[in-house]
């Protein structure tokens, strides 16, 4: 069994960069968890953009919504630049979650052929 | 939902919807008798009891994006197919328990699935909330409980990738141990 002990230490390491870390300013990434996005695969998909953040090292929230109403192109992932519009991809399956981290969160290129709606920056 | 831990993670989502702060998930796999239980119990704000009446037919929802709420009648079709059934229990102001019953051995009856991406899945996306994770098997069980871990934290973020890091291995070691090499 991992032990509480390895956690401790895990905190020790943690604490040393925990006054870096707040949330203004951050890129944000929305994962649909409705009863469809969760049908279609947005575990799958979670799991893939976190293991994406740590390989890269990325300081970002992500975060859950629930059923839009674009059921038939979940599973859904809005990815949020600060200042920027909030883009929806649809349809995403694991293998294009690299390619929206790469160019869109970290080049700040929107990968349009897999954008299923837009959202004004503001807009809600 | 092809695995029953989708149907737990679908299931949850209500519980947050309903503004619970701590959630306990129950999974009692009781071989001997043939049944297997899985138990959603929240602290929300409950459901009205006329709502109640309707809350597993899947035309009716208390959303507006949509005019169908699918995620109870397919846990509860999921469970009367496999030889069990679905009972949902709320008082308003306290919260909502939700108890779905299988025939373990039913051949319609979905594996449990990811359990481990499912709780991962539960804990990155709400770190506010608090989840308790009770799995039964045989005579073996493993628990869960978030607010444990975040008390040893001392305020470090439980969804920190190196915090969801050591859960998955605390999970999978876990479940591991439950099964016994049976699973």
């Amino acid at each position: 069994m991992k032990s509480l002990e390895e956690l401790k230490q895990l905190r020790e390491s943690l604490q040393k960069d925990m006054l870096a870390r707040n949330s203004a300013g951050k890129a944000r990434i929305v994962i649909g968890m409705g009863t469809c996005g969760i049908a279609a695969g947005a575990r799958e998909i979670l799991q893939a953009v976190l293991q994406e953040v740590k390989t890269r090292g990325l300081d970002v929230i992500v975060s859950q919504t629930g059923c839009i109403g674009m059921c038939e192109k979940e599973p859904l992932l809005d990815v949020q630049l600060p200042g920027k519009d909030r883009i929806t991809y649809g349809n995403v399956k694991k293998e294009d979650v690299s390619r929206i981290i790469v160019e869109h969160l970290i080049n700040g290129n929107i990968v349009e052929d897999l954008v299923v709606a837009r959202l004004e920056e503001g807009g809600e | 939902m092809r695995e029953l831990s989708l149907h737990i993670l679908d299931i949850v989502q209500n519980s947050i919807s309903a503004t619970a702060s701590l959630i306990n998930i129950y999974i009692n796999e009781n071989l001997e008798g043939d049944l297997l239980t899985i138990k959603i119990r929240d602290n929300g704000r409950g459901i009205p009891e006329e709502q109640l009446l309707h809350i597993t037919d899947p035309f009716y929802t208390t959303r507006t994006t949509r005019e169908v709420g699918l995620g109870l009648s397919l846990f509860r079709q999921t469970a009367r197919r496999s030889g069990g059934g679905l009972e949902i229990k709320s008082q308003i102001g306290a919260g909502t328990e939700v108890t779905a019953f299988f025939a373990h051995s039913h051949i319609d009856r979905p594996p449990m699935g990811d359990i481990k991406g499912t709780l991962l899945t539960l804990i990155a996306l709400n770190p506010d909330l608090d989840f308790t994770y009770q799995h039964l098997y045989r005579d073996r069980e493993f628990f869960l409980d978030t607010r444990v871990i975040k008390e040893e934290l001392e305020g470090i973020e439980i969804n920190q990738q190196a915090v969801l890091g050591w859960l998955g291995e605390f999970i999978k070691k876990g479940l591991e141990d439950l099964y016994g090499g049976e699973g």
